[in-house]
């Protein structure tokens, strides 16, 4: 049955290309029929195609399908080609459901818009592109998925067109990321050039027996690499382009953050552990960045008032916690948490949805208030979703991945108490901004009236993804609780296990110590923005207080700083340059041929004679040429 | 049986002199049908040239040629003359600066 994995992201792909062709003259039933039917029809296979991995696995736990060879140029032949083995299955399941329950909601959320065809017509491209994405088997056809990802999501960030601020979101998405994808290229130059092939597997292999550990190629590669995870991610320094994005329909912001786009770089180094492994430095740039990712966007995520930037910097934050856990070598951890992410971001988004919809497209959550009780449909996903994002202990899914991390960050071979201090206080500002907002948004008085109420549509992937993020974690339990390792017990058969130094009462001290950050954040987050709001506020209102809220509300300045430092510059250059100096020269040359013609033209006065005179003067001068020269 | 009477320098002579009068009068004259007559001339002068060379070196070819130039005159003066026509009937006038129209 796994010969069938090219139907998977085949069927996104045709859902697409009906959409595109038929141009918006389906009816709404056909286009969600269509839209949503696609990717559930591909969900099902990839469920079919799991089963039948787990239960008959092929061999090496592995399965290579070769649809194609793409083309074949002197010593390179990349195919199109599949690769299936559990850390790809675990991503196209993911990719699959997450994407199926989002396009289901929004056969609903979107109903009124005019560009319903237009919409899942992108959505469809962007889970092909990001199945082509985690199931090929070389880095070219990744690529391929990469920049199609990349397309799409600019195709919906900017999907309200008519606004030029969306447009303008969606620009700076395709260029910030485009930076990565430079790097990656170039990486991909790098491998290739060295090591004669860009299939993964072979790639590997030859960089392990070729490149010895910590050797310059290897780190120059793995740096490189990492360039193009960051964009895609959205981490330090480039993820400014994230909170921008949520200019966007809630769904794709779902998408974004869930299933497909920013997972994109974590499954990338996750893919290419290999040769993070024999580069140290690169490795420890991935933590660093991660560690530096979460502090920075948790505070960002606690200044903000817009609900959807605030998921925007948990998530920027939540993917920093992934890279933490790549960096510190706990592949299948990183792995582990991008499912339960991916589950409860999902919910948390696609509830932010329909509150932002029932308060007829109010953002703002000083706003909101008292949904608790107007609007408790999305009340209790939305507190099951934070209750997963802020990792509480036991009843969510998010304990039992993030913590996994936190616990690895120290104990890793190459974690370090400093890591764990940054993943600490990071789960203690991701409780705090969270609860922030469910306490502003759902609790106290209402300040909005409630105009619409979800649908069955809408409901039934908020109650899926309720359910899965509250045991999720079952696959994957501590030492104290039974010591369950589904999970990564499946994923090590393709990713080295972490080596951790510390032992089980460590782990169990340790997870204490973060059930303790989650709860005392929730607590903190009670205090400040429910009991007592005036305290924050007096101190957000003067002097340095109101000068650091504005400089994490701004992103620490990063926009600013990019801002003054790329944008501007580039401006006042097309603003120089717009004669366009290269043509200056080839103007001339024209301005001269023009000059020319018009004192030849004078010449022409129109009278016989002095036409005869020219002729007679010409044939002389040539007579005379002729006989005495 | 050949005359050699009149030498060759003689003869190229004339028909320079007859050349040069015919060119400085196309160059001078307004008046289009001494403009043509001028031409006449100045073909003439080559027919004398070619005359003259064809008796120097003992050949056919130049008389040849002359009567290749008469044909050749009778031509130009046929359509010369039409033109002339033309043109009087366009300018009212047989002033060749007249015909200035083309000015540059």
């Amino acid at each position: 049955m796994a010969q069938l994995l090219w139907l998977v992201p085949l069927l996104p792909l045709l859902g697409f290309t009906a959409l595109a062709l038929t141009g918006g003259h389906l009816g709404r039933r056909a286009v969600a029929w269509i839209g949503a039917g696609s990717v559930g029809l591909s969900a099902a296979l990839a469920l079919w195609i799991a089963a039948g991995f787990l239960l008959h696995p092929p061999a090496g736990h592995a399965y290579t399908l070769t649809a194609w060879q793409w083309m074949a140029v002197e010593g390179f032949t990349p195919t199109i080609g599949f690769y299936l083995d559990p850390l790809s299955v675990v991503m196209m399941l993911v990719v699959t459901f997450v994407g199926f329950l989002i396009h289901l909601y929004s056969t609903e959320f979107m109903a009124g818009d005019p560009g319903y065809s237009r919409f899942f017509a992108y959505l469809n491209l962007f889970v092909a592109s990001m199945l082509a994405l985690v199931l090929a088997d070389n880095l070219l056809f990744l690529y391929l998925g990469w920049e199609g990802v990349g397309l799409c999501s600019y195709l919906l960030i900017g999907f309200w067109y008519d606004d030029p601020d969306n447009g303008r979101a969606a620009r700076k998405a395709f260029v910030v990321t485009r930076i990565g994808d430079v790097a990656f290229t170039v990486g991909l130059f790098v491998l290739f050039t060295h090591l004669g092939t860009l299939d993964i597997q072979p790639l590997m292999a030859q960089a392990a027996a070729q490149w010895p550990a910590g050797s310059a190629l290897a780190t120059t590669a793995a740096f490189l690499l990492l360039g193009g995870a960051v964009g895609k991610s959205a981490q330090l320094p480039l993820q400014t382009w994230l909170p921008d994005a949520m200019a966007g329909p809630t769904p794709v912001s779902a998408l974004i953050h869930a299933a497909t786009m920013v997972t994109a770089g974590v499954y990338l180094i996750a893919r290419t552990h290999v040769l993070f492994a024999l580069a140290p430095a690169a490795q420890l740039a991935v933590a660093v960045v991660g560690a530096a990712t979460l502090l920075l966007a948790g505070f960002s995520a606690l200044t903000q008032w817009d609900i959807k930037r605030i998921l925007a910097y948990s998530t920027i934050s939540q993917i920093g916690y992934m890279f933490l856990a790549l960096g510190v070598g706990a592949w299948a951890v990183a792995i582990f948490h991008l499912m339960i992410h991916a589950f409860f971001k999902a919910l948390l988004f696609l509830s932010a949805g329909v509150v932002i919809h029932a308060l007829d497209d109010e953002h703002n959550i000083f706003r909101m208030g008292g949904l608790r009780r107007t609007l408790p449909a999305a009340f209790w996903p939305f507190l099951i979703g934070g209750l997963a994002l802020s990792a509480v202990p036991f009843i969510s899914a998010g304990f039992y991945s993030k913590d996994l991390i936190i616990f690895d960050a120290w104990s890793s071979a190459s974690g370090s108490p400093w890591l764990w201090a940054a993943a600490w206080v990071g789960a203690l500002m991701t409780s705090m901004y969270t609860f922030r907002l469910i306490f502003i948004a759902f609790f106290g008085e209402p300040r909005t009236q409630v105009t619409r109420r979800p649908g069955t549509r809408v409901m039934i992937p908020l109650v899926i993804l309720s359910v899965l993020s509250v045991i999720g974690g079952c696959l994957e339990l501590p030492a104290y609780m039974g010591n369950v390792h589904l999970f990564t017990g499946f994923l090590h058969l393709s990713l080295p296990a972490v080596h951790a130094l510390a032992g089980d009462a460590t782990e169990t001290a340790l997870e204490l110590l973060s059930a303790a950050a989650s709860l005392g954040g929730i607590y903190l987050a009670y205090v400040l923005f429910l009991r007592n709001p005036h305290w924050l506020r007096n101190l957000a209102s003067q002097g340095t207080g109101a000068a650091l809220h504005r400089f994490w509300f701004g992103d620490w300045a990063m926009d600013w700083l990019y801002d003054r430092l790329a944008v501007r510059p580039y401006y006042w250059f097309a603003r120089v340059n717009r004669g366009d100096v290269v043509d200056a020269f080839y103007r001339g040359l024209a301005l001269l041929s023009q000059a020319l013609h018009e004192v030849l033209s004078e010449t022409q006065t129109g009278t016989l004679r002095r036409y005869a005179l020219g002729m007679t003067v010409g044939s002389l001068i040539v007579l005379s040429i002729a006989v005495f020269v | 049986m050949p005359v050699a009477h009149l030498p060759i320098n003689h003869a190229l002579l004339l028909a320079s002199v007859l050349f040069v009068l015919g060119l400085l009068g196309v160059l001078v004259r307004r008046n289009v049908i001494f403009i043509l007559v001028c031409i006449e001339i100045m073909l003439n002068a080559a027919g004398v040239a070619f005359v003259a060379a064809g008796s120097r070196w003992q050949q056919a070819d130049g008389q040849i040629m002359f009567i290749l130039i008469l044909t050749l005159a009778a031509a130009e003066v046929a359509v010369g003359l039409a033109l002339i026509l033309q043109f009087y009937h366009r300018f009212r006038s047989l002033d060749a600066d007249a015909a200035s129209d083309m000015e540059g």
